[in-house]
């Protein structure tokens, strides 16, 4: 079992907690992530590593609940445990292993979209404890939605929070951000970093491409094992096939097949809705609304 | 009198009614069934038996007590040799191994050797005989990497010598392949495989799940930090391979191990787990393997029509004579010397049908199987919207790309001696699907004893 050491709701649906896993959290890098198993009949579900703290051994998870699984996981409180936890698994971002020199004259660039600020805040903390301050561009669709502000503000360069309704920051999406620091305020960026829902890193690869900014993105696809066993997170990545679990999670957002990758998201979505609307509902539903599939 | 050339009969499920549950298919032997099937045997002086099995189970000597009722002392005649007898006696390829060599059967059929393993094995676990356990520990730490079968023989076979042996588990369930490969209708889970790993875990061996060993931690690490003198790697053969054919990343299309693990392991056939998984309503499951007619007879169980699709004929079928015959009692259609070309995907993404040519059989290749040719002219699709690859696995290279002085050959498998288990690195042994590549599980406990054998000597002689 792997206790839960703290349990916060950080916005409408997303969820933060700290687990005791001293084996994930001595060897764990930023980029990697994990896999939870809230009980016996659970799904494993994989999440990237939000933070770690080595001498406590303890990780930090960050999650939305967008199914049963989550929703379950979401009622934990802080003393509950986990019945399985995982990792670290994949590989840990590629600048933990360059040249700390190098790396230092590089400028780097992270685009956090929703729940995407818990992987990149690992990784701007990560640059920062080395030495190298980069920019950070989160959106969310409200003020509200807006995770983890203080402990990013306090690890990056230049912080740009971004609101799709213009309720906080830059009003519009983390795109219009992009554009707008490269061509009006005229900064460069040797690389970007841009992790968030799928279709957000599709349309900030479509932007950094034309700004011609190298981009890594963290891919989420559905994953079982986590460990190269199933083949259910492969990935179209230019010419190859990839394993989201093992030869990632991040790869070269510009090789990325996203309109695949969203489909082959889809693929449980229905089941998805099934097992939620009878988690909420319990005995209550009988089928019949002719969507979720409860009468069949 | 039964007729002496024949085997007494095992009682199965109805193929019509098992096609619609995952109950175990075969119920196995009962005592006087037993006694009169072992009474067939002949006890040869040279039995040739015992050269057949992986791990040479002295079978005259277990079947000899089976026939005089003595099931508890048979059942220690096999323990001595085996530390997963029920699980053998229902997975192990018997005809081409204990049963292929049956004097027995060269007029008539060979004892079922298998079947009274499995009645031995199963009453030892009704029972609850205990394996007979070291007196005490000798004071010697070795890991074992993996739960599969080489894992569990090694880590039993150290215990009984007195180590004390930690097993590190990937998964969140102890198994390997037994949990995640094998359906529960070929081998039941809690009834069965959690119970012999049980009867492991009374000799003292203690096991570790959710590490991942090349990221959770490492093997040099395993013998630096955590004071292991030896390691003994059973990790299994876990990539999946796909055709490399256009529209194999649409919806639908799975490998058997992800479609076998949803299911097994994660038990989506079940309503309680939280596992979603498309059943699929016409299945096809390209390859003609163990795990190929596991993946069939899985989507007929979940509700679908399935096809297996293979290109080779039915000779050279490479899946157990009795999963074969199974698959087509409950209704498994066989479209053989057919080869899939294409996938073909709907607008939104899933897989709508198959495009496949019919093959012809040539020359013999370097397996000495007659090598498939393309029959000309011969495309024709097939209505599909499941599409199951069950083509083979490779090893994961998450152990041999962090350890470093261990060698691997060209397949990614582990370099190690056949006889010892020993690998290029010092005090540190392999064996089963992670040297050899997907092999069964008889010829992995074979190897998961060489690798204890080879452990043993190597501690001893330090």
């Amino acid at each position: 079992m792997y206790k839960i050491t703290r349990a916060e709701k950080l916005a409408d649906k997303i969820y933060l907690m700290d687990v005791v896993a001293p084996r994930v959290a001595k060897h764990c890098e930023p980029g990697q992530f994990i896999i939870v198993k809230l009980d016996e009949k659970g799904e494993r579900i994989p999440l990237t590593i939000c933070d770690y703290d080595r001498e406590a051994g303890t990780i930090t998870i960050v999650f939305q609940t967008i199914g049963a699984s989550t929703e379950k996981m979401s009622y934990l409180k802080a003393g509950d445990s986990f019945r399985d936890f995982t990792g670290p698994l994949g590989c840990a971002s590629e600048f933990v292993n360059e040249d700390i020199e190098e790396l230092k004259g590089k400028k780097m660039l992270f685009v956090a979209g929703g729940v995407g600020a818990a992987p990149v805040y690992p990784q701007v903390k990560w640059l920062h404890e080395h030495g190298i301050e980069a920019d950070v561009i989160v959106g969310a669709k409200t003020k509200d939605m807006l995770i983890l502000e203080d402990e990013m503000k306090a690890v990056s360069g230049n912080y740009y929070p971004c609101t799709d309704d213009g309720s906080y920051g830059h009003a519009g999406m983390v795109t219009s951000k992009i554009e707008q620091l490269v061509n009006e305020e005229g900064k460069k960026y040797d690389v970007c970093v841009a992790i968030g829902p799928m279709i957000m890193m599709k349309f900030a690869c479509l932007t950094t491409k034309k700004l011609g900014i190298p981009t890594i993105v963290s891919m989420n696809p559905i994953m079982v094992d986590g460990t190269g066993m199933c083949g259910a997170c492969r990935l179209q990545v230019g010419n190859e096939i990839k394993f989201a679990c093992v030869d990632g999670p991040e790869f070269d957002g510009h090789l990325v097949d996203f309109d695949q990758a969203m489909k082959r998201q889809q693929m449980y979505k229905s089941a998805e809705g099934r097992a939620m609307l009878k988690l909420q509902e319990g005995d209550t539903h009988h089928g019949g609304c002719g969507h979720c599939g409860g009468d069949e | 009198m039964a007729d002496v050339l024949k085997k007494v009969p095992v009682r199965e499920q109805e193929p019509s009614v098992r096609a619609k549950n995952f109950e175990e298919v075969c119920y196995g032997y009962n005592k006087e069934e037993a006694m009169e099937e072992a009474s067939r045997c002949i006890n040869c002086k040279n039995a040739k038996c015992i050269q057949g099995c992986p791990v040479s189970i002295n079978i005259p000597a277990f079947i000899h007590e089976v026939k005089e009722g003595n099931f508890e002392e048979a059942y220690k005649v096999i323990g001595k040799s085996s530390a997963l007898p029920a699980v053998c006696g229902r997975v192990c390829p018997q005809e081409s191994q204990c049963e292929g060599k049956c004097i027995r059967g060269i007029k008539g059929e060979p004892i079922s050797i298998g079947k009274l393993e499995r009645f031995v094995a199963d009453y030892a676990l009704e029972n609850d005989i205990k394996p007979e356990k070291a007196e005490s520990t000798n004071g010697h730490k070795v890991a074992v990497i993996g739960s599969g079968p080489a894992g569990l023989t090694c880590a039993g076979d150290l215990a009984k010598l007195g180590y004390e042996v930690t097993v590190f588990e990937a998964l969140h369930e102890l198994g390997g392949v037994l949990v995640y490969g094998i359906p529960e209708f070929r081998l039941p889970k809690h009834k069965i495989v959690a119970k012999e790993i049980d009867k492991v875990k009374e000799l003292g061996v203690k096991f570790e799940t959710n590490v991942v060993i090349g990221k959770s931690t490492t093997i040099d690490q395993l013998i630096e930090d955590e004071g292991f003198e030896a390691v003994f790697i059973g990790s299994g053969a876990g990539l999946p391979k796909f055709m490399g054919i256009p529209g194999e990343n649409a919806n639908g299309v799975f490998s058997a191990n992800e479609y076998l693990t949803r299911n097994n392991l994660m038990k989506a056939f079940d309503d309680s787990y939280d596992t979603p998984i498309v059943a699929g309503t016409k299945v096809a499951v390209i390859g003609g393997g163990n795990v190929a007619m596991d993946a069939a007879r899985t989507a007929l169980r979940l509700g679908a029509d399935v096809h297996i699709v293979y290109r080779r004929s039915e000779e050279e079928l490479p899946a157990r004579v009795e999963e074969v015959h199974h698959a087509k009692e409950e209704g498994v259609i066989f479209d053989l010397l057919t080869n899939p070309t294409e996938i073909l995907v709907d607008d939104n993404g899933y897989v709508k049908g198959m495009k496949c040519v019919k093959m012809e059989l040539g020359e013999p290749d370097a397996s000495g199987r007659r090598r498939p040719v393309v029959v000309e002219g011969s495309e024709f699709e097939m209505e599909l919207d499941t599409v199951i690859m069950s083509l083979g696995t490779s090893p994961n290279p998450l152990i041999s790309s962090t350890t470093e002085g261990l060698e691997v050959n060209r397949w990614k498998c582990i370099v190690a001696d056949e006889e010892t288990g020993k690998t290029t690195k010092e005090g540190v042994y392999a064996g089963g699907d992670a040297v050899t590549g997907a092999a069964t599980v008889i010829l992995a406990m074979g190897a998961g004893k060489a690798g204890a054998k080879g452990i043993h000597e190597y501690l001893s002689n330090r």
